[in-house]
């Protein structure tokens, strides 16, 4: 027996997936960006000449890169609490999973980058009387950085999806959204395809924007 | 105006300088020449410190390299330095690659440092390629490059890695060129290289290194035509 779909009735509840796709955004926005930062200082954690440091920052990037995001996010938002002894809001945990988990792997991004750039380029830089971190802001980062967007593009996409794993601690993103409705209006071919368009919609305009500064930053 | 006493390098248990010893006067032309291995480009680099010291003595213009007090930084202000592989910095334009030293560790302003950075281009003939960036270059070019940035710097000597080895032939000329008129200039010179003809000419002493250490120096006239130890004759017979 054939099922009719009503994919007009999607329109209807339009508002609700909107409203998961806003959690979606922000929790990826303000998640890669601190996963950023914590990226950039664990990556060049892993290189420093400092053990305790060196040290840090790997046992931060073993341990996130060899658990499931899913344990992370259960694990923060379920058994952190008890262990802190106060609740963490749905929201403020999916930001801190997104964040912790993009950050262990942009800071191997950050690493490979760095390290990828000739050693010649660093000792002409301390030849010329440069110090260290001058040699790093005005050689070493420049050309790394380059080279960090496409991993980077490829990182944000994987992160972006990953946030559809939050619905299990409550975050009321896209996916999370589409459940309560299809649960309730027996509509899941309509939704389900929905929510995966809006995913789509998501990464193949950040592909698109990484395309762009992929060429703009060829044209030297 | 640099001093090397005893001076030994290790990189773990491979001992690759077995104790130098050499003085280079102000505006003297230092050349070195010697088989590869010999610890010949080791040497240079520990001059400015590119690599660490493992036992002896290195003073640069007053300074001990090996004491800890001693700031790195401003002794290689003072000693320029040319690598093989130009090492250029290929995300700056080739003015800027002049600019970026005298403006971030002399603290000159952006117009002084043009101006002595377009001077240099000049000198190097390379002017009309100010606003190009090092990639476009050929490698001629991108040496000549390197060696006026190290200039921009203003330094009181400076080292040369192998500045042609890594040159077309037909470019190694226009390169040697620049450092003849720089030794003409009574700049110092320190310069390791496979150019004999280079050495004989421009050189005011030539150091033959094998193994670690120095076998034989002397006037360019004396090693090439007349060497004493039968390590040199061996290497020139095989070159010359």
């Amino acid at each position: 027996m054939a099922v009719e779909f009503n994919w007009l009735q999607v329109i209807d509840f339009l508002p609700e997936l909107v409203t998961g796709l806003y959690y979606t955004l922000l929790i990826s926005v303000v998640g890669l960006a601190i996963g950023f930062i914590l990226g950039g200082v664990f990556g060049l954690g892993r290189i420093a000449n400092n053990k305790v440091i060196k040290g840090i920052s790997t046992v931060y990037v073993e341990i996130i890169r060899g658990t499931p995001v899913l344990v992370q996010a259960i694990w923060i938002y379920f058994a952190l609490p008890l262990i802190i002894g106060f609740e963490i809001e749905s929201i403020i945990a999916g930001i801190i999973v997104i964040a912790l988990n993009s950050g262990a792997y942009i800071a191997e991004i950050v690493r490979g980058a760095v390290q990828s750039i000739d050693r010649g380029q660093a000792e002409a830089g301390r030849s010329l009387g440069l110090n260290h971190s001058q040699t790093m802001r005005y050689i070493i980062w420049p050309q790394a950085f380059k080279r960090m967007i496409p991993p980077l593009g490829n990182q944000f996409i994987i992160s972006i999806k990953d946030t559809s794993l939050l619905s299990v601690i409550l975050v009321p993103e896209l996916i999370f959204q589409g459940r309560l409705i299809a649960a309730n209006h027996f509509n899941a071919v309509e939704i389900y395809t929905t929510v995966a368009v809006f995913y789509l919609a998501i990464t193949l305009t950040l592909s698109f924007i990484l395309r762009v500064i992929e060429r703009r930053l060829d044209i030297q | 105006m640099i001093e090397v006493k005893d001076l030994h390098k290790s990189f773990g248990k491979n001992k690759v300088l077995k104790g130098i010893n050499c003085e280079i006067q102000p505006s003297e032309v230092v050349c070195v020449i010697g088989p590869s291995g010999s610890g010949k480009s080791t040497f240079l680099r520990c001059l400015n410190m590119l690599e660490s010291i493992t036992k002896g003595d290195v003073i640069v213009d007053g300074n001990h390299l090996n004491d800890p007090k001693v700031n790195i930084n401003l002794v290689r202000t003072e000693v320029g330095m040319v690598f093989q592989q130009f090492n250029l910095f290929p995300h700056k334009k080739v003015i800027e690659n002049l600019m970026l030293a005298p403006c971030k560790v002399r603290h000159l302003s952006t117009k002084e440092a043009r101006n002595r950075a377009m001077k240099l281009l000049e000198k190097v003939g390379l002017a009309d390629k100010a606003d190009q960036y090092p990639q476009q270059l050929s490698g001629g070019q991108q040496q000549r490059v390197a060696i006026a940035r190290a200039l921009a710097m203003e330094p009181k000597m400076m080292l040369f890695d192998e500045p042609t080895s890594a040159l077309d032939p037909e470019l190694v000329g226009e390169v040697l060129e620049v450092m003849k008129q720089l030794a003409k200039e009574g700049m110092t010179m320190f310069v390791v290289t496979h150019e004999m003809g280079f050495a004989r000419e421009v050189g005011d002493r030539v150091i033959f290194m094998d193994d670690g250490v120095i076998v034989e120096e002397g006037e360019p006239d004396q090693i090439f035509t007349n060497p004493q130890s039968d390590r040199t004759k061996e290497f020139l017979n095989k070159i010359l």
